[in-house]
């Protein structure tokens, strides 16, 4: 061995460091998705899991964009969707038995996803990616509302209103799983999944991975180290697209429907959503997104109508006081208990909680009764056996006293922290 | 005869009505190191730009080793062997040093837009990473990110990313700027041992370093050259002490 290449090593992160940040988590991360089916979960918790596992791979395809390469779309679920309206032909092609399609299985059509999507996305983007910031988002705004208005046009490509529906139980069996039952679905969701993620992070390390980062930071000076910035972000665009095609792929064998609204502003700014509240620096941060909105989605809708309000609520504190993301929230404790000050720390944390605590009883208490209110029935919000009228004074101060408690305790909080010397 | 590295032929540049270089017309031989002085607005910054592909010239040519590059890409550019810095540290600020310096060597090596192998899978892209780490005195600093440095250590990658391509000619726009005495030193130093061999082109305002660098002087007085010469001749200049040094004091040949 050289010189060279020892004293190289030496700066390059350790064998230790390296599994510890990159092999470990996914390690983690696999042994969860296989070890979840032991848990013999209900048929609700499948069909949440795979709309969740569908969720985590677009949120990480649309991160490749957003986090990592710097361009705001808002119409990213038009790559999603069109690789699921291809997988939906392919699965009615399979159906029909023609040709090779005859002998492709269902299993891998989130590989016709990934195909259609990413072509989708070189046409689209060869000319949206031009340009960045404000221009860009435009753009991707304005083709998404171009290829929604196009599908309800193209009857035979899209289905109309009604949309595609297919069966997937059809051509050959792979892994011995018929594609039926959702315990087969799981594992066709644990495979794409665990498969896409891994190839997501393994672009991150790749040469245009960095130069995608590098373009993001600095377009300018890639311009002078003999790279095209035009081009890296067409790269980087068709292959998010690409892999946002491919979780079409999979919502197309979980679902065996798509409609024109898959193609939407309603996913795209979703996806959004999920990619920021997670945290847009990480790449862990949409996998959380993902997991959280797409919970929240289903499981909030149970206790409350006023769920998307408290989505919307959630987003904006999120993007105003922790532009990391919960991603950023965790490893900013993580790294707060490590420290030196973890005492202090803890306490302000501590403090903040119960303001932030104190201000969602008062916030939810008045979005419950002004619901119930709105809605004329008349009802009156009655959580643990209490009982909150729109009219009582008891519940305006049960809304107005947390609601300035908990504000006067964040105040505090942050004050403290400016006090403290830099 | 070989054509010179850099040829700069009736050069002009117009912003509206403001003619912000006028007829500029220069040849810069290979492996010459040649500094541009100036007063603050004389075009120095727009000629660079002019010679590095940022702006298209209103007319006039920019040739490189004698092809033409007047209206080519940066990019495009930069393949060919030519390399700049900027004023303002222009460095990729998320990135840890070695990143930026990996960076800044992919090209060179053949990377191109690669996606489908690991940036560290090239023995020789890590290998001309710490080499030019090591070159620039940033070994034990590779692991930091760019944003920490201490200001004159981003000079110095800002120099790194500049030289880590290979170019044969090589444009530093005030590299010394806005640094200490003895951090000016190094940094010339610095700059004397990247461009052994290479063509240089420098915009300096300290005379100190310009004087001891340079083999040739250009002087530029709104957009125009008015002198462009050996160091020992245009201290003499008085059309350069009228226009441009003023009363400012040169430093003494101490020769």
């Amino acid at each position: 061995m050289s010189d060279t290449t020892q004293s190289y090593q030496n700066i390059a992160p350790s064998g230790a460091a390296k599994f510890r940040q990159r092999i470990l988590p996914f390690a983690v991360f696999i042994a969860i998705i296989l070890l979840i089916p032991l848990t013999d979960p209900s048929r609700t918790m499948y069909a949440l899991m795979h709309q969740m596992a569908i969720y985590i791979v677009f949120a990480v395809a649309y991160n490749m964009l957003l986090g990592k390469g710097g361009m705001l779309s808002f119409g990213h679920a038009v790559y999603f969707g069109l690789g699921g309206y291809l997988c939906m032909h392919a699965m009615n092609w399979i159906a029909d038995g023609t040709g090779i399609w005859g002998s492709f299985p269902t299993f891998f059509l989130p590989i016709i996803g990934f195909v259609g999507g990413g072509l989708a996305a070189i046409v689209i983007g060869s000319f949206s990616t031009k340009r960045s910031g404000t221009t860009f988002a435009m753009i991707s705004l304005g083709v998404a509302e171009l290829i929604f208005a196009g599908a309800f046009m193209f009857d035979s490509l899209f289905g109309g209103e009604q949309g595609i529906n297919g069966d997937r139980m059809n051509g050959p069996e792979v892994f011995g799983l018929s594609m039926g039952p959702q315990s087969d679905i799981y594992w066709f969701m644990a495979f794409w999944t665990i498969l896409a993620v891994i190839a997501m992070y393994a672009f991150t390390r790749t040469p245009l991975g960095r130069l995608s980062e590098a373009t993001r930071d600095n377009p300018q000076r890639v311009e002078f180290i003999g790279y095209n910035p035009q081009r890296v972000r067409w790269l980087v665009f068709s292959l998010s697209g690409a892999f946002a095609g491919l979780a079409g792929g999979m919502s197309a064998v979980n679902y065996e429907i798509f409609t024109p609204e898959a193609l939407s502003l309603i996913p795209s700014g979703f996806v959004l959503i999920m990619a920021y509240v997670g945290g847009i620096t990480y790449f862990v941060g949409p996998i959380m997104g993902a997991i959280l909105l797409t919970y929240m989605s289903s499981m909030m809708s149970d206790f409350t109508e006023a769920w998307l309000l408290y989505l919307g609520l959630m987003f904006v504190l999120i993007v105003m006081y922790a532009p990391r993301g919960i991603a950023g929230i965790i490893f900013g404790i993580w790294d707060g208990i490590r420290g030196p000050n973890a005492g202090e720390m803890m306490r302000k944390w501590a403090v903040q909680l119960a303001g932030g605590l104190l201000m969602l009883i008062g916030l939810i208490v008045l979005v419950e009764v002004a619901v119930r209110w709105s809605n004329g029935w008349g009802e009156a919000f009655e959580p643990f056996g209490l009982h909150f009228t729109h009219g009582s004074i008891v519940t305006w101060i049960v809304i107005i006293v947390p609601l300035v408690a908990g504000g006067y305790l964040l105040r505090l909080a942050g004050r403290e922290k400016e006090e403290m010397p830099a | 005869m070989t054509a010179p590295a850099l040829s700069l032929k009736n050069l002009c540049k117009s912003f509206g009505p403001a003619k912000i270089i006028n007829d500029v017309t220069l040849d810069i031989a290979k492996g010459e190191r040649h500094a541009i002085i100036g007063p603050n607005g004389a075009g120095k910054s727009t000629l660079f730009n002019l010679i590095s592909g940022l702006y298209t010239p209103t007319s006039g040519t920019v040739s490189l080793n004698g092809t033409l590059i007047s209206g080519v890409a940066p990019f495009e550019i930069n393949r060919m062997g030519l390399s700049r810095s900027f004023q303002v540290s222009n460095i990729f600020a998320n990135m840890t040093v070695r990143e930026n310096v990996r960076c800044g060597v992919l090209h060179s090596l053949g990377q191109g837009y690669a996606f489908w192998k690991s940036v560290t899978s090239s023995k020789e892209v890590q290998e001309k990473t710490y080499e030019v780490l090591e070159h620039c005195s940033l070994v034990d600093k590779a692991n930091t990110p760019a944003a920490l440095l201490p200001y004159a250590d981003q000079r110095a990658l800002e120099i790194a990313i500049t030289i880590a391509g290979g170019a044969n000619v090589i444009l530093l726009d005030e590299p010394t700027a806005g640094m200490s005495h003895s951090e000016t030193d190094r940094a010339v130093e610095l700059i004397r041992k990247s461009t052994e061999g290479k063509t240089l082109v420098i915009v300096e305002h300290d005379m100190g370093v310009i004087f001891d660098l340079a083999d040739r002087i250009s002087v530029l007085v709104y957009g125009e050259i008015i002198a462009s010469a050996p160091p020992s001749e245009i201290r003499g200049d008085p059309k350069v002490r009228e226009a441009y040094l003023g009363d400012e004091a040169l430093p003494e040949e101490t020769v």
